[in-house]
């Protein structure tokens, strides 16, 4: 076993696989030709942005015209913890103050 | 079929034929599965013009899998085999940017063949720049790769001046595509730091070349692959 490489940007440790150290994690996202935002469409190794994108298009929209197309390197994602979930998003589920539900809409408003 | 003319569709239906075939056999061997992806996405896009093309000039699977090997009007270049990952790139390089620049003076005349290469000039410029990024890489990459793309780009020179040839009935200012060619390569492998190959563009041996039916050893192996299972059960359909 050689030494291993440097491994920034990489997925973490535990993920390492038979791919090249150097063929990092990207998570892609789409916005489709009629929709409104970018939705999560999966992840794919690439050696750099450029090249994501390029196999974003060929995997994830198999090229249709009009589509715009993001690539994060996964380790720029930071998500919230499972474990935390209760702590998170709990507390606003039973205190029905903290929606909006007892405005009253004054008649002639229509599209609130 | 023994006196094939040699048409428009014919000659570019066979380039297109025989590319997508080779592009074919890296199933399953590329280097990651990304590129894996990438290589079969050009190959069916060229099975697809190779297709219309070949429609265009008789019945497709006919000329496909029913001629020998002097009949096919392929260019000698899109014969040769995959080699190593570089010599595929190389060749898709020579290939991608003379399809482009045919097809785009191709689009804008008035012959049968215009809606087709406004069809397909927007693959051929995709094609185009996946063979310039891997070209940039590797040749711009460490220093096996540079040598690797170095050894595709000069192995395949010899085939490039076929590409230029006039194909009757085929109008094309071919001396000026040739030029333009020339000059986009050239800035390209400085750009990768890799040399522009030496020596002619086309070997004395070639005596013809493929668009007279002339054609290179390896090919005639690749079209007994591809021909197989249609001349062991001629007439089924599938």
């Amino acid at each position: 076993m050689t030494t291993p490489r440097p491994t920034e940007g990489t997925a973490t440790a535990g993920e390492a696989t038979a791919r090249p150290t150097d063929w990092p994690l990207w998570e892609v996202f789409v916005r489709s030709r009629r929709g409104l935002s970018h939705t999560h469409a999966g992840s794919l190794h690439a050696p750099d942005a450029e090249m994501a994108l390029r196999n974003a298009r060929d995997l994830y929209t198999r090229r249709s015209e009009g589509v715009s197309i993001w690539v994060v390197p996964s380790t720029q994602v930071t998500a919230s913890s499972p474990d935390e979930k209760d702590s998170f998003f709990e507390p606003a589920g039973d205190k029905p103050y903290r929606h909006p539900t007892f405005y009253e809409i004054p008649d002639g408003v229509h599209h609130l | 079929m023994t006196n094939l003319t040699l048409t428009p569709a014919l000659a570019l239906g066979d380039d297109a034929l025989v590319l997508s075939h080779r592009l074919g056999e890296w199933a399953g061997n590329a280097p990651v599965l990304e590129e894996e992806v990438a290589l079969a996405n050009i190959a069916l896009d060229l099975l697809g013009q190779a297709r219309i093309l070949l429609s265009l000039a008789g019945d497709e699977d006919e000329l496909a899998y029913l001629r020998e090997e002097r009949q096919f009007r392929n260019l000698q270049l899109v014969e040769q085999p995959n080699g190593d990952f570089a010599h595929t790139i190389a060749r898709q390089l020579y290939f991608s940017v003379y399809q482009q620049l045919l097809f785009d003076h191709l689009a804008t005349g008035g012959t049968e063949l215009a809606p087709l290469a406004a069809k397909a000039v927007k693959e051929t410029s995709y094609h185009r720049d996946h063979a310039e990024q891997w070209t940039l890489r590797l040749g711009d990459g460490t220093d096996e790769s540079h040598t690797r793309m170095q050894r595709g780009l000069d192995a395949l020179w010899r085939f490039t001046g076929e590409l230029f040839e006039p194909v009757d009935g085929l109008d094309a200012p071919w001396a000026a595509l040739h030029d333009e060619w020339t000059t986009r390569i050239t800035a390209l492998l400085e750009r990768a730091t890799l040399t522009l190959p030496q020596g002619p563009q086309r070997g004395a041996w070639t005596a013809g070349g493929g668009r007279q039916g002339l054609h290179t050893e390896p090919f005639g192996r690749m079209l007994a692959e591809m021909q197989h299972l249609h001349r062991s059960h001629p007439g089924a359909s599938w």
